[in-house]
């Protein structure tokens, strides 16, 4: 169980404080496939990178399984079972596709094993597993290398941060069979913070995160008609730009 | 014969375990170890009284090879060796040279080379030249190379220039001189550790008409290390030039990169390009969110940048 107490994450910009997760209370119990959505800048990134120890809470505190791990490094929690596809890949300069599985697996697994992987997310994994992981793949190309490697890991939670983003319809399909799998497989807890109405549609429970807060949390047939309706996905970003001056969305 | 340490060296430096096939000459602490030649291949010792060999390789020889390694594992050697390579035209021949120096004594070992190589017309060249320095001894290990290339024709160059470990000093000088349709493909790999220091000259002169050049550099220094790299590309006809020079700077260590492009002709197209940064945050963040410690994370994208 993945516990989230109160926790705060400030930034500063030029000298002014800048509160972007505010006293978030959360907690995903072991198994769940949850979904995180709300408006864009809501802080859902930022919540993923507080929970992966990317980036270090101001205040309060990240339990998992009982055991406090606030103080812990990246590698500590990922050790712990922590895995996370960052939004935007990283690209590296001479790492192969199937050296980033290898360490992502953490073991020297097989061509075989790590094409499975590649397959998973709709890739032909031949043409791949040589391949750099740089800029000379395309941004679909690098997000499902990036989901791989979650994937690779089989840990006990695993966050996908806007996993469908730039992924055709076909592998779409394929994909939400992965997470399904995860579920099924390892009895993981699988964390997506997703726009997409087919990915809500699958989920356990909807967690809508907005200016740093959980602003509503339910099961999808809670959740969905009201998103819909007060449209506070879509229509978020306008409301603060109606906040701020008269502009017509 | 060799002993362990040359071996070892050996195959550091030439990745060779055996006697290669096909030509080589294997030169152990000054003297010559042994030397097969070929129909195709000759390799004479010189005889203008300086120290080295020439390397004959007759016209449309194609698909063979040439090793011309040098190992020094005596303590306080110093040498300076001529080496003239002369390939005919319609060749495609692979040259692997490379030097290790084992240095366990407290006097300086030193391997200066001069190679020297006339490229004919047509003929397909690939370089692979690798430096390696090791021992514990006080005594340092300085390898200064001087490399110099005169392509005709619509010859094709691919050089390969590795020290990754253990060598203290060095200054690396090459030059080339390209006629028509001539191609120059550069590629180096380099890393400083502790204090050493490497230096690496380039200068290429692109004379004949669509001749080209691609001079790319990795390197990484560490600890107080220090590099200096100079490419400059000089287009004295219609021409494509390229320098790049991509460095990752860690620990206290010093890189300096100094382009320079000097166009005499209004197609010369000239580009350079340098980057000098220490380790993405964002690569470190991501090798760690898969478990890797730092240290080992730095290890991973160091490795792959030298690759
Ligand atoms: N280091 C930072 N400095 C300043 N502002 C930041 C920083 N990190 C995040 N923010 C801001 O915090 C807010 C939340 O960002 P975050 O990326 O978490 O949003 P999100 O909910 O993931 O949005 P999206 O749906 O667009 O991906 C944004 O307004 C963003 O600009
Ligand atoms: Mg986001």
């Amino acid at each position: 169980m993945l516990e989230l107490k109160n926790v705060t994450y400030k930034v500063t910009e030029n000298n002014i404080d800048k509160t972007i997760i505010d006293g978030l209370d959360l907690t995903v119990e072991d198994g769940k496939f949850i979904v995180i959505t709300g408006p864009n800048g809501g802080g859902k990134s930022t919540l993923a990178r507080t929970i992966m120890g990317i980036n270090k809470i101001t205040s309060g505190n990240i339990i998992l399984d009982g055991e406090d791990i606030t103080e812990k490094s990246i590698t500590e929690r990922a050790k712990a079972g922590i895995s996370f596809a960052f939004q935007q890949p990283v690209v590296f300069k001479g790492i192969k596709v199937l050296d980033l599985l290898r360490l992502a697996a953490g073991t020297k697994i097989s061509v075989t094993e790590a094409c499975e992987y590649l397959s998973k997310v709709g890739l032909c994994a031949k043409e791949y597993i040589n391949r750099e992981v740089n800029s000379s793949l395309s941004g679909g190309e690098l997000k499902r290398i990036e989901i791989a490697t979650v994937i690779a890991r089989h840990t006990k939670i695993s966050i996908f941060d806007e996993p469908e983003a730039g992924i055709d319809l076909w592998s779409f399909n394929n994909l939400i069979q992965v997470f399904e799998n995860i579920r099924k497989t390892i009895n993981g807890t699988v964390i997506i913070i997703s726009h997409q109405e087919r990915i809500i549609n699958i989920a356990d429970e909807i967690v809508v995160i907005k200016d740093g807060k959980v602003a509503t949390r339910g099961t999808k047939e809670e959740i969905y008609p009201e998103l819909v309706k007060s449209s506070s996905i879509t229509g978020a970003g306008c409301s603060k730009l109606i906040e701020e001056g008269p502009v017509v969305c | 014969m060799l002993d362990v340490i040359q071996k070892q060296l050996l195959e550091e430096v030439a990745d060779l375990h055996e006697v290669p096939a096909g030509a080589y000459n294997i030169r152990a602490n000054g003297e010559m170890a042994s030397r097969n030649t070929t129909a195709n291949i000759d390799i004479v010792t010189k005889t203008d009284g300086k120290s080295g060999i020439d390397i004959k390789i007759k016209d449309g020889t194609k698909n063979e090879s040439v090793h011309i390694p040098v190992v020094l594992s005596q303590s306080g050697i110093k040498e300076m060796v001529y080496n003239d390579f002369y390939i005919g035209d319609n060749c495609d021949v692979t040259i692997v040279a490379g030097c290790g120096i084992h240095n366990s004594g407290s006097k300086d070992s030193e391997h200066d080379g001069i190679h020297r190589f006339f490229v004919g017309k047509n003929s397909k060249v690939r370089y692979v030249e690798k430096h390696y320095g090791s021992g514990e001894g006080e005594g340092k290990r300085i390898l200064n190379p001087v490399t110099e290339v005169y392509q005709k024709e619509n010859s094709y160059v691919d050089m390969e220039m590795v020290q990754i470990k253990g060598v203290d000093s060095t200054i690396r000088e090459t030059k080339a001189e390209l006629e028509k349709g001539a191609t120059l493909i550069v590629h180096e790999r380099l890393m400083t550790h502790g204090n050493q220091s490497a230096t690496s000259i380039y200068t290429v002169e692109l004379n004949g008409e669509d001749s080209s050049t691609d001079v790319i550099s990795r390197s990484v220094a560490k600890d107080t290390s220090e590099q200096i790299f100079e490419a400059s590309i000089v287009g004295n006809n219609k021409c494509n030039g390229h320098a790049e020079c991509d460095a990752i700077i860690m620990d206290k260590a010093h890189v300096v990169a100094i382009p320079k492009l000097d166009a005499k002709n209004i197609d010369a197209a000239l580009i350079h390009e340098a980057a000098i940064g220490k380790i993405a945050g964002d690569q470190l963040i991501k090798l760690m969110s898969l478990g890797l410690t730092e240290h080992e994370a730095e290890e991973q994208i160091i490795n792959g940048f030298l690759r």
